[in-house]
């Protein structure tokens, strides 16, 4: 039961504290709940079906199946947050300028959320699919019967629960003028973990090289096996021995998100003078 | 001392060697077998992990920054390295007091 209630515990920990953050993300956003709620289901159906069909996906590829399959969803998570960044930053101001706008934010609002929940989905899918797989070769190894893995389990997912309640209410608890600042940040910050996760997966398969495999090493300073640690490696991609190739797509993603945010935030009058010039050059 | 650390910037940039036979390691009644591996150091390594168990394994390592699943049954690469000199512990995620240790000469 206890083996059960950690690893269950462990895992939804790092996905629960994504979707705490995006629930404060997304505060006030209409809606918001059923589109989360829906990700988290998504992630849990595809979690049972990557671990049933987990031989065949390590398989493929010569092996190097799972590696390509992970940095796969990561890179779509990433793009997702992205994408969200980049209208969160065209929005905020929008919004604070004219109220008209507030029905079209409301819309793409939606589509928005829509990028959040597959990032929900694929922070689910990642650390559910190991739960899935550990749980199953549990109840096939038959020891003890299901009711203290499915108690173990069901209170280790209950305190990540908690933990990902907890993170929200911090969040939420800022100032609103300050909220999406924060939320927009690490936002910027957790992308950038997945796309560092992303290139590391895909170092540890030779399909990238490492760039060295260790560029430094801060487990002295915070391990990566401390819940701090694991914490921190869920929202913003720490990681106490970081290869090379890692921070290169940290550094980059993180640069590449802040640029796009800056241009989209840029006023729209700079915007609207540069199509009025493509409209009628001899004015 | 300049030259040296571009020097040491070019080679990390290269493609490391990688070493000419895969080292092997099997998961048998939730022991590694064996439980202390030997590797060169500065090459890159493959390490071919068979899982004989009847429930997936989850190789992991925090000195190597590495977590793979190995699904029962299934044999898997994982690929190491280039390490210096040291040891370079590894566990079963799923069952923590599985563990080994790669030891890098």
């Amino acid at each position: 039961m206890l083996a059960s209630l950690l690893i269950v515990f462990r895992e939804v920990f790092e996905a629960g504290l994504i979707v705490g953050l995006i629930l404060a993300a997304t505060e006030g956003v209409p809606r918001r709940g059923r589109w989360v709620a829906g990700g988290i289901l998504t992630g849990g159906l595809g979690a049972t079906l990557v671990a049933a069909f987990a031989a065949v996906i390590a398989g493929a590829l010569r092996g190097v199946g799972q590696e390509v399959f992970t940095a796969a969803i990561l890179i779509v998570a990433v793009a997702m947050l992205g994408w969200h960044s980049t209208w969160m930053a065209r929005h905020g101001r929008e919004m604070a300028r004219e109220m008209s706008a507030v029905g079209r934010a409301v819309k793409g609002g939606q589509r928005s959320l829509l990028a959040l929940a597959v990032v929900v989905a694929v922070a689910v899918l990642r650390e559910g699919s190991e739960v899935a797989l550990f749980l199953y070769g549990i109840a096939m190894s038959a020891h003890a019967g299901p009711v203290p893995m499915l108690t173990g389990g069901g209170i280790g997912l209950l305190l990540a629960a908690l933990v990902s309640l907890l993170l929200y209410r911090g969040l939420v608890a800022i100032p609103l003028k300050h909220l999406f600042t924060v939320t927009n940040g690490l936002i910027a910050l957790l992308a950038a973990g997945m796309a560092g996760q992303a290139a590391a997966v895909l170092a540890s398969a030779d399909i990238l090289p490492s760039w060295g495999d260790h560029l430094w090493n801060t487990s002295f300073l915070l391990a990566d096996d401390s819940w701090i640690g694991s914490a921190l490696h869920a929202l913003v991609g720490y990681s106490a021995r970081p290869s090379g190739v890692q921070v290169a797509a940290y550094a980059t993603t993180l640069v590449v998100l802040i640029l796009l945010a800056r241009y989209a935030a840029q006023p729209s009058p700079a915007r609207s003078v540069l199509a009025d010039d493509a409209v009628s050059p001899h004015r | 001392m300049r030259i040296s650390l571009l020097a040491a910037a070019l080679s990390c940039l290269a493609a490391p060697a990688l070493a000419d036979e895969p080292l092997h390691l099997t998961i048998k009644d939730h022991q590694f077998q064996p439980a202390r591996i030997e590797a060169p150091a500065g090459v890159k390594i493959k390490l071919l992990v068979k899982n004989e168990d009847a429930m997936a394994a989850e190789f992991e390592s925090f000195e190597m920054n590495r977590e793979k699943v190995v699904p029962a049954g299934q044999e898997v690469p994982v690929f190491l390295g280039p390490f210096d000199k040291g040891e370079y512990p590894f566990f079963d995620d799923f069952h923590q007091d599985t563990k080994g240790v790669l030891v890098v000469r």
